[in-house]
């Protein structure tokens, strides 16, 4: 079968195939950003793909574009160097939920207080996937991990709450099931200027399914489309029918000074370019 | 044309140096007594259109610079104690993915928190197995404020060269010194830049060495190569690969292309030498002291010697023997409890006595202690 459009324009497909499992949503949030790209039009050789360390943070080495795969949590620190040194490229940063929240986090809230234009789209499968299942900061209360074997008693962080709590500019969820909305969030994410971020709830069937009797990559994806609903539903519901059910959309949305054109005007100042 | 004289600081010199080398880009976090680097460089940088970030910290700081070096921009990175511990995985990146970038340790005494405020050179071995892994590192360390100057320059120059982290080893002695500085004219130092890939050519195997180069071109980020960069093992196409046999190949090129230039890397002073009968063997701040004793002990009639490592990694392994071959002693003098001694001692086997004096305690080594240990040698007390 000839491969898509889209696979071949911006996929390194020497690399395929994937290093994912079967039924891994990875895959299909990592197509969600091609797409964008493609829609936005976006010139390829001024994009630049940062990741951490974890399955997600593998898809960048898929990707034909400038790409740098980093340490465990760094990768937000990592672009923001890149995007400092260089304004004019696009910067996008794909990292796990583990990645961007536990290890990362501190990056994570510093890059949105800064505002620095960036747009980081998580992973969020709720599981340390590539070490084989234990417990991340987003892995729900009473869930299992191998190294929750009697279930978690961590309460999960709301990634996209932290994050604009610490001065995020751009917030919305989109869900691996949910892909169009996905698509969107993410292209309006790229072309906000400002820190972004996109929590894309993705589902590690081998891990997280298995421990958590979750069934198949499918089943899993059938859980998502019954469970999640669009926040602007969401919010027209009777509160009894809100119970259990979690929320995708676009969540917050801002205009504040850029860090990166920030600095330019500094710099501006001194050179007397003003 | 006359140069510019100027009384400078150390840690001053090294931000003038670095600015003389051509470096736009500082991320790093406060710490004594590296402070003034970053203050420094966020006065100065914006002036000629770099940019410096203050980051969350010293790993963001680390991780940052490596990101604006892979992006095309000459980084640094400074700190001292604590923070040179916190650097220490992206260290072990920026050597496997060959990254240049130049980072700078202000040393002061530890462990842990410490001594803030007092000098050592106490992390000499952190320099060169600090991370995890099998890796080369280059640290060249400064007597002088001019020289912090020079290193500087040389750092990034080799960094460039060699692409390839490279360290300035210096302590809060030096950092915080002021002397007169002759600055140097723009040109009087060689400037080395990065070898780059042609532009808009994708680049199927970025990591294969083209004749004559002593490392593979860099791509830079918006030239139209798009390459990857990765910390894990990879081939030359730049993209992970799980063989040993590649692996084995990569390790050998990483560690050979500072080892095969060893001639080039390594720097040394040789004081007093020619005749000598027992030699110090010295880095850094210490060195200076060591003079002032080898001074007073020739005025004494007696043959002391020093041999200086300006460049500490990798170490100067033929002079060393070549000097155990020389002199019947050798003391190794450092501000610590004895680290660059186990160097010494692995390179001259047995050819010499060894004997390390020093101590980890902020208290420096005076020159009247050197003189009295030689005598007590020369006595056979000691
Ligand atoms: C400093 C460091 N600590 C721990 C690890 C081991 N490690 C690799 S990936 C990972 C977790 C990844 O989880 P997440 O970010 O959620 O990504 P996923 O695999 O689920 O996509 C951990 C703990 C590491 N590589 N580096
Ligand atoms: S372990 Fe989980 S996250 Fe990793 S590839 Fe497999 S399904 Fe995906
Ligand atoms: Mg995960």
């Amino acid at each position: 079968m000839e491969p898509s459009k889209l696979i071949q324009e911006y996929f390194r497909d020497a690399n395929l195939p994937h290093i994912w499992c079967p039924g891994c949503s990875h895959g299909i949030v990592t197509r969600a950003i091609t797409k964008a790209i493609d829609e936005l039009g976006m010139d390829k050789d001024n994009t630049v793909i940062v990741s951490g360390i974890g399955c997600s943070s593998r898809a960048p080495g898929y990707m034909a574009f400038n790409t740098v795969h980093t340490t465990h949590g760094r990768a937000i620190a990592f672009a923001t160097g890149i995007k400092m040194s260089k304004p004019e490229l696009d910067v996008i940063v794909i990292t796990g939920d583990g990645d961007a929240s536990a290890i990362g986090g501190n990056h994570l809230i510093h890059a949105a207080r800064r505002n620095i234009d960036l747009t980081v789209i998580v992973f969020n499968n709720n599981i340390y996937g590539m070490t084989g299942g234990q417990y991340s900061p987003t892995t729900p209360t009473d869930a299992f991990g191998t190294t929750a074997p009697y279930g978690n008693i961590d309460q999960p962080f709301d990634i996209l709450k932290l994050a604009e709590g610490a001065g995020a500019t751009y917030t919305a969820r989109g869900t691996a099931y949910h892909t169009k909305q996905l698509i969107s969030y993410i292209s309006k994410a790229i072309k906000h200027k400002g820190f972004s971020i996109v929590d894309a709830i993705s589902v590690c069937p081998t891990y997280y399914g298995r421990r958590n009797k979750s069934g198949s990559g499918v089943q899993m994806m059938v859980w998502l489309k019954d469970n999640y609903v669009d926040v602007k539903v969401y919010d027209k519901l009777p509160e009894e029918k809100r119970a259990g059910k979690f929320v995708y959309g676009e969540f917050y949305e801002q205009e504040r000074p850029e860090y990166t054109a920030e600095y330019q005007k500094i710099i501006d100042r001194l050179r007397g370019e003003v | 044309m006359s140069n510019k004289i100027t009384l400078m600081q150390g840690n001053e010199a090294c931000v003038q140096g670095a600015l003389y080398a051509g470096y736009r880009f500082y991320a790093g976090y406060p710490i004594t007594p590296s402070t003034e680097i970053a203050e420094l460089s966020a006065t100065e940088l914006p002036k000629v259109g770099g940019k410096f970030i203050q980051m969350e910290d010293e790993i963001g700081g680390i991780a940052a610079a490596i990101g604006a070096s892979i992006a095309g921009t000459k980084s640094m990175t400074a700190t001292s104690g604590p923070g040179f511990s916190l650097k220490q995985e992206n260290i072990g990146y920026a050597a496997m993915a060959q990254i240049p970038l130049v980072i700078v340790n202000v040393m002061r005494g530890g462990p842990s928190t410490g001594l803030p405020t007092q000098s050592a050179q106490a992390d000499i071995m952190q320099a060169k197995y600090g991370s995890h892994g099998d890796y080369p590192m280059i640290a060249l360390s400064p007597m002088s404020v001019r020289e912090t100057f020079d290193l500087t320059v040389r750092c990034f120059n080799l960094a460039e060269k060699y692409r390839t982290p490279v360290m300035l080893m210096t302590d809060e002695v030096i950092g915080h010194l002021r002397e007169r500085v002759v600055v140097p004219e723009p040109g009087e130092l060689e400037i080395i830049n990065r070898t780059t890939s042609e532009a808009g050519v994708l680049r199927p195997r970025p990591y294969e060495k083209q004749p004559g180069e002593i490392v593979p071109a860099m791509s830079v980020f918006g030239d139209g190569n798009r390459a990857h960069t990765t910390g894990l093992f990879y081939n030359e196409t730049g993209f992970p690969s799980n063989s040993t046999d590649n692996a084995k190949i990569m390790l050998e090129r990483i560690f050979n292309k500072v080892y095969d230039n060893v001639d080039d890397i390594v720097q040394v002073e040789e004081f007093e030498l020619d005749d000598a009968e027992i030699a110090f063997v010295t880095f850094g701040s210490t060195s200076r002291v060591v003079k002032a004793a080898v001074k007073a002990l020739r005025a004494e009639g007696i043959k002391a010697g020093m041999l200086r490592a300006i460049t500490i990694w990798p170490s100067p392994e033929k002079q060393i023997r070549e000097l155990a071959q020389k002199v019947d002693h050798i003391i190794v003098a450092e501000q610590n409890m004895g680290q660059y001694v186990r160097e010494v001692q692995r390179i001259v086997e047995g050819q010499a006595r060894v004997q390390h004096y020093g101590r980890g305690n902020g208290d420096l080594i005076k020159p009247q202690e050197l003189v009295a240990l030689v005598k007590e040698v020369e006595h056979g007390t000691k």
